[in-house]
C-alpha cells in the first residue's frame, strides 16, 4: 500500500507532442506536466484545439502515423511508456489503461454483437475461456446499471440508446479492472439527464474500484462534479493547474478567469450582469505568438514582459500545488472585479406577435421491415402546443433529444405542415402554409439561425453575396450601392470586419461563421427569429460573444427570439420565458424565474438538477433519473414522463393525461400532483453567499 | 425484405414487357425487314426479288402480320417455354441462348473465382496502411490495369502469350471441341481489367474503416493487430465491395462482347452482337430478357446480402 501511495499511477514530465505535416512540425502539446496518484481524479479542461484529447491519446501512445512525442516522458507506474515495445503497449492498453470516448455509437463496432465486443477484453488480456468472459461481461453490464444485460449482450450497438451505449463502453473499459481510466468528453454527445446518470456512475466506479481518472471536458461544471484536481489548457499548453477548489475560486491565470466569466452561471443576467467573452481568437498552432500564447487576447498584457521567451509554469506560492503559466500573476489585482461590460435596462416587451394554439404535428411511419405489409404507426412529434410570444421577448423552448423542439421549428418555418391547431403570425395562419406558398413578406418576417454554422453557409459563395442575396430577395434594398451599404451595416452589427464580405465561409472560424448566419437571418428585418441551438456547436468563450450579440440586436430591432436549446444554463441567462418540452408535449411553461424556482414540474426539477454548474458556491439537490427517454413513436398513454418520474402514481400517471395546473398567471404545470405537493417542493439550486476573493487574498498573504 | 424482393420482381416483369414491346416495334419497320432479307438471301437476290416474291418471303417468315399480333404470339410462346426460332441459323432460340449462356457462365465463373480473392486481398492489404509501400504499389497496378481498355489488354496478352511465347492459342472459337487452354486469355483479360476496379474500391473501403473510431477502440482495447483486422475491420470493409462485385455480374454478361469477339469465343456477348448485326429479332429479345433478369437478380442479391452484412439495416 505504501509503495502504491508513493508511485504515481501516471506522470507526464515536460511532455511535448507534435504532428508532422507537409507544412512542417506542428506542436500540438507543449511542456505538459501531470502527476496522478492512485484513486485520484484529474480534470483537463479547455476549448477545442487546446490539445486535451491529444494528451489522452498520447498516454495511450496512439497518435496516428504523423504524430509523435518529441520531448519529455510519460511514466505509467514508474515506467517510461516511450520505451515500451508494441507488445508491451498492447498488454497495457485495455487492461491497465482504458479509455471512454466522446461518441459511444461511433466507438462501438456496428457489425459485432456487444457481448462479443465485451468478452474479447478478458479473453485477450487474461486468456480466460469464452464462457467465463461472457459471464464476467454480463456481470459488468449489471454493475454499470444496465437493465437486462442478457438482451444487451445479444444486441448490436444501434439497437440500444446513446446512454446505454456509453454504459457499455464504460463496462468494456472496466472489465479488466484498469488502474487508469481516460474519459474523453464521455457525456458530450448525451442528453443532460442521461449525462447526470453517467457522471454518477463514473463517480461510483472510481470510489468502488479505486481507479484513477483523467477526465477531459470542455465543461467546467462537469469537472467540478467529478474531479479533485484540474489542469486548464490553452493552445497546447497547460496554463493553470491545481486543486479544484483553489482554481475555481482563486484562479490566477487571465485565461482561466476569462473562461469563467464567459460561462453562464446562476446570477449572470443578460441585462444587469452580461457575460464577457474573451476577445480575439485562439491562435493557429503554427502562428502562436512568442512568450505567452494568450498574450494577444489578454487584458493584462504588458509588451516587453509577456511576449518574451518561453514562459514556465510557476507555483503560486512556494511549495503549493497550484501552478500558473503567467509572469504577471503576482502583479494583477485579482480582487478587482473584471471590467463590467455594458449594463442595460431590461427590454420592455410589446404586443403579441405569434400566437400558437393547440398546434399538433403527427408523423405516420411504416414499421416492420420483415413483414410484408408494415403496420402504420403515429409519432406524435408535437402535441397541443400552446403559447404566445410578444415583441422583443425571448422565449426558450427547452428539452432533450426527441422532445419535438426541432419539429416545432420546422412547422413554424413552413418546412412541415401542422396536423392540427393554429400558428398565428399577425393575421396569417402559418400552421398549414408551406414555405413555398408563403409570401415574401411572411418569409422575411420569420427567419432562422441554424445550429451548425459549418453546414449552413454555401461554401462557394462569398459572405457578402450570401447576405446581399437575402437583402435583395426580400426587397429591403434594390440599389446595388445601398445593398452593399446594408451588408456592411450588418457586418458591423455582428462585429465582423467589413472586408469579410469578400471572404468565403472556409476562411472563417466557427464563431465567425455563426455571426454570418446571424447577419443573414437579420438581413431581411425579421420580426421573429428562430434560433435552433445557435451556440451549442461553439466554444464557451465564443458562445458568450454570440449570445451577447443576439441580445444587442434584439434590443436594437425589438425582434422576438424563439430560442431552441437543450442547455439550461444558456436558457436561464438569455430567456424571458421558458417552455419545457418532453416527448412532444409541454410539461411546464412560465417566466425564467418561475421555471427555475419551485413549484416545479418533476421533469423540470430533474432537468435543473442534471445541469452541471461551474460554481463552487452553488449547491444542488440531487435527482438522478433512471431509465431512458421512451421512443416518440411509442410514448406512455398518460403523462409522457411517468416512466422516469420519481413522484409517479401508479394507475393515474400512466393512464390519464395530466391536467394543466396554472400555478400563477401564465405559469402552467402539466402534472397529476396536487397543487399543495407542487407548492411544497424545495429549490433545486441554492446559492451560498460567495466567499469574497479579496478576503481570501488578504487571508492568504 | 420479402416486400422488397416482390417489388423488384414486379419491376423486372415491367421492364421486360416494355423493352420487348419496344424492340418488336422497332424491328417491325420495313428497313429492318429488308435487312433480314438481305442477310439471308444476299443483297443481289433481294434486289432481284419482285414485290410478290418479297411478300411471299415475308409470309414464310411470318413477318407480314402486324407487330402486335406477332408480339402477342411471342409472349404466348414464352409462357409455354417457346422462344421462337433464330432467323439466322433457324435453331430454336432457347437452345441457342442456353448454350451461349453456359459458355459465358464458365468464363464469368473463372473471372470471379480469380478476381474476387485477388482484388479483395490486395485491396485489404493496401487499405490497412494508407500511404504505405504496399498501398502505393497496389494502387499503381490497379490504375494501370483499369485504365487500359479491354481491347488493348487483349492485344497485349495475345501477342505475348499466343504469338510470341506460343503457350496459348490465340483463337478461342474452340471449333475442335472444348479446350481449357483457350479460355485462359479471355479470362486473364477480364480479370486484369476488373481487378483494378474492385481492388481500388476495397482499398478505399478498408482505408475508411481503419480510420474509424471503432477500430481505434479495438486497438486501444489491447487486441492483437490480427484480431483487429480480421474480426473488426474486415467485415465492415467488405460491405461496399460486396455490392460492387455482385453488380459486376451485369457487366460480365454483356460487357464481355469485346473480349468474346476478339478471341472469337462463342459466348453470350458474341451472340448478342451477331444477332444485333443480323436483326435476328427473336434472339435479341431472348437475350434482352436474360440481361434484364440478371440485372435485377444481381440487384436483389446485393440488397439482400447488404442487409445481412450490415446489421444496422437488418434490424432497423
Amino acid at each position: 500500500m505504501s509503495v502504491s501511495e508513493q508511485t504515481p499511477v501516471l506522470e507526464c514530465r515536460n511532455l511535448c507532442i507534435s504532428y508532422f505535416t507537409r507544412a512542417g512540425e506542428i506542436p500540438a502539446v507543449v511542456d505538459f506536466n501531470l502527476k496522478l496518484m492512485p484513486g485520484e481524479a484529474h480534470g483537463i479542461v479547455g476549448e477545442s484545439g487546446c490539445g486535451k484529447s491529444t494528451v489522452a491519446l498520447a498516454i495511450m501512445n496512439y497518435m496516428g502515423k504523423n504524430g509523435g512525442i518529441v520531448g519529455g516522458e510519460i511514466l505509467f507506474e514508474g515506467r517510461d511508456m516511450r520505451t515500451m515495445s508494441g507488445e508491451e503497449l498492447r498488454r497495457i492498453r485495455g487492461s491497465k489503461i482504458a479509455m471512454v470516448y466522446q461518441e459511444p455509437m461511433a466507438s462501438l463496432n456496428p457489425s459485432m454483437k456487444l457481448g462479443e465486443q465485451l468478452a474479447e477484453v478478458p479473453i485477450y488480456h487474461e486468456g480466460v475461456s469464452r464462457e467465463q468472459a461472457i459471464e464476467r461481461s454480463q456481470k459488468m453490464l449489471a454493475s454499470v446499471r444496465l437493465p437486462d444485460p442478457q438482451r444487451i449482450m445479444n444486441s448490436y450497438p444501434h439497437q440500444i440508446s446513446g446512454g446505454q451505449q456509453q454504459r457499455v463502453v464504460i463496462a468494456m473499459a472496466l472489465l479488466s479492472n484498469p488502474k487508469l481510466l481516460l474519459l474523453d468528453e464521455p457525456t458530450t454527445a448525451l442528453d443532460v439527464t442521461v449525462e447526470a446518470g453517467i457522471v454518477e456512475l463514473i463517480k461510483e466506479i472510481s470510489a468502488k474500484f479505486g481507479t484513477s481518472l483523467i477526465y477531459i471536458s470542455h465543461n467546467l461544471g462537469l469537472i467540478l462534479e467529478t474531479c479533485s484536481r484540474l489542469t486548464v489548457m490553452y493552445s497546447g499548453e497547460a496554463v493553470e493547474s491545481g486543486d479544484i477548489g483553489t482554481v475555481f475560486t482563486k484562479m490566477r491565470h487571465p485565461y482561466t478567469r476569462g473562461l469563467f466569466s464567459s460561462i453562464p452561471v446562476p446570477g449572470a443576467d443578460k441585462n444587469m450582469r452580461p457575460l464577457r467573452s474573451i476577445r480575439g481568437q485562439l491562435p493557429l498552432p503554427f502562428a502562436r505568438p512568442t512568450g505567452c500564447y494568450f498574450g494577444p487576447r489578454c487584458d493584462h498584457f504588458v509588451a516587453g514582459r509577456c511576449d518574451q521567451g518561453i514562459l514556465p509554469m510557476l507555483p503560486v506560492e512556494s511549495g503549493s500545488s497550484h501552478f500558473v503559466r503567467c509572469v504577471r500573476f503576482n502583479e494583477i489585482d485579482w480582487s478587482r472585479a473584471t471590467t463590467r461590460s455594458d449594463q442595460h435596462a431590461p427590454i420592455e416587451t410589446g404586443a403579441i406577435v405569434l400566437n400558437v394554439s393547440d398546434m399538433s404535428k403527427h408523423y405516420t411511419i411504416e414499421s416492420g421491415s420483415a413483414v410484408l405489409l408494415g403496420a402504420k404507426k403515429t409519432v406524435k412529434a408535437n402535441e397541443r402546443i400552446t403559447f404566445r410570444a410578444r415583441e422583443a421577448e425571448t422565449i426558450a423552448i427547452v428539452g432533450e433529444s426527441g422532445c419535438g423542439k426541432s419539429t416545432f421549428a420546422k412547422v413554424l418555418m413552413g418546412l412541415e405542415g401542422a396536423t392540427n391547431g393554429k400558428v398565428q403570425l399577425g393575421d396569417v395562419d402559418l400552421a398549414n402554409l408551406p414555405v413555398q406558398r408563403r409570401s415574401e413578406n411572411v418569409i422575411s418576417r420569420l427567419q432562422m439561425i441554424f445550429q451548425n454554422p459549418f453546414d449552413t453557409l454555401n461554401p462557394s459563395h462569398s459572405v457578402g453575396s450570401q447576405i446581399s442575396r437575402v437583402i435583395r430577395k426580400f426587397g429591403v434594398e434594390r440599389d446595388p450601392a445601398k445593398v452593399e451599404e446594408r451588408v456592411n451595416q450588418l457586418l458591423d452589427i455582428v462585429k465582423l470586419p467589413r472586408d469579410f464580405a469578400k471572404r468565403r465561409p472556409r476562411q472563417l472560424s466557427g464563431g465567425q461563421k455563426q455571426r454570418v448566419g446571424i447577419a443573414r437571418a437579420f438581413a431581411g428585418d425579421p420580426k421573429i427569429v428562430i434560433a435552433d441551438e445557435p451556440v451549442s456547436a461553439l466554444d464557451v468563450s465564443v458562445q458568450a460573444a454570440v449570445t451577447g450579440l443576439l441580445t444587442d440586436i434584439q434590443r436594437e430591432n425589438r425582434t422576438t427570439l424563439l430560442f431552441i436549446s437543450h442547455d439550461l444554463s444558456v436558457v436561464r441567462y438569455l430567456a424571458d420565458r421558458i417552455i419545457v418540452m418532453y416527448l412532444g408535449k409541454i410539461m411546464e411553461k412560465g417566466t425564467t424565474e418561475e421555471i427555475f424556482s419551485p413549484p416545479y414540474h418533476p421533469y423540470t426539477e430533474a432537468l435543473l438538477s442534471a445541469v452541471p454548474i461551474a460554481d463552487t458556491s452553488v449547491k444542488k439537490r440531487k435527482i438522478v433519473l433512471t431509465g431512458e427517454i421512451p421512443s416518440p413513436s411509442n410514448p406512455p398513454p398518460g403523462c409522457p414522463f411517468c416512466t422516469r418520474c420519481p413522484y409517479v402514481m401508479k394507475g393515474i400517471c400512466d393512464t390519464q393525461v395530466p391536467p394543466q395546473r396554472e400555478m400563477a398567471p401564465r405559469h402552467v404545470i402539466a402534472c397529476h400532483l396536487d397543487e399543495a405537493t407542487l407548492r411544497a417542493m424545495q429549490p433545486v439550486i441554492t446559492i451560498e453567499p460567495r466567499e469574497m476573493e479579496a478576503e481570501l487574498v488578504a487571508g492568504g498573504a | 425484405m420479402l416486400k422488397l424482393i416482390a417489388s423488384r420482381l414486379l419491376q423486372m416483369v415491367l421492364i421486360m414487357g416494355v423493352v420487348s414491346a419496344l424492340l418488336f416495334f422497332i424491328f417491325d419497320s420495313d428497313k429492318f425487314k429488308k435487312q433480314i432479307a438481305v442477310a439471308e438471301l444476299g443483297g443481289f437476290a433481294v434486289s432481284a426479288l419482285s414485290d410478290q416474291d418479297y411478300q411471299n418471303w415475308l409470309e414464310r417468315k411470318g413477318l407480314n402480320v402486324p407487330f402486335y399480333e406477332r408480339y402477342a404470339k411471342w409472349v404466348g410462346g414464352i409462357l409455354t417455354g417457346d422462344l421462337g426460332k433464330s432467323y439466322q441459323t433457324n435453331e430454336p432460340v432457347a437452345t441457342l441462348v442456353a448454350d451461349r449462356l453456359k459458355k459465358t457462365g464458365i468464363l464469368g465463373f473463372w473471372v470471379f473465382a480469380l478476381m474476387i480473392p485477388l482484388s479483395l486481398t490486395f485491396g485489404i492489404i493496401a487499405g490497412m496502411k494508407e500511404g504505405s509501400a504496399q498501398d502505393r504499389i497496389t494502387s499503381f497496378i490497379s490504375i494501370v490495369t483499369t485504365s487500359l481498355p479491354e481491347i488493348a489488354t487483349a492485344v497485349i496478352l495475345m501477342s505475348i502469350f499466343a504469338l510470341w511465347l506460343r503457350w496459348l492459342p490465340a483463337n478461342s472459337a474452340m471449333v475442335g471441341g472444348w479446350n481449357w487452354l483457350a479460355l485462359v486469355l479471355p479470362v486473364m483479360t477480364l480479370v486484369l481489367y476488373d481487378f483494378g476496379y474492385v481492388a481500388r474500391m476495397t482499398r478505399a473501403s478498408m482505408a475508411e474503416v481503419m480510420t474509424s473510431q471503432y477500430i481505434r477502440t479495438a486497438i486501444l482495447k489491447g487486441l492483437p493487430y490480427k484480431r483487429v483486422i480480421l474480426r473488426h475491420a474486415l467485415r465492415n470493409a467488405l460491405i461496399a465491395p460486396f455490392t460492387i462485385i455482385v453488380l459486376q455480374m451485369n457487366w460480365l454478361l454483356s460487357g464481355v462482347v469485346v473480349v468474346e469477339f476478339f478471341f472469337q469465343y462463342a459466348g453470350f456477348g458474341k451472340l448478342l452482337l451477331d444477332a444485333a448485326l443480323f436483326g435476328d429479332i427473336y434472339v435479341i429479345q431472348a437475350a434482352t430478357l436474360v440481361a434484364v433478369f440478371v440485372a435485377v437478380l444481381s440487384q436483389i442479391i446485393s440488397d439482400v446480402g447488404y442487409s445481412f452484412l450490415n446489421p444496422r439495416i437488418r434490424f432497423s
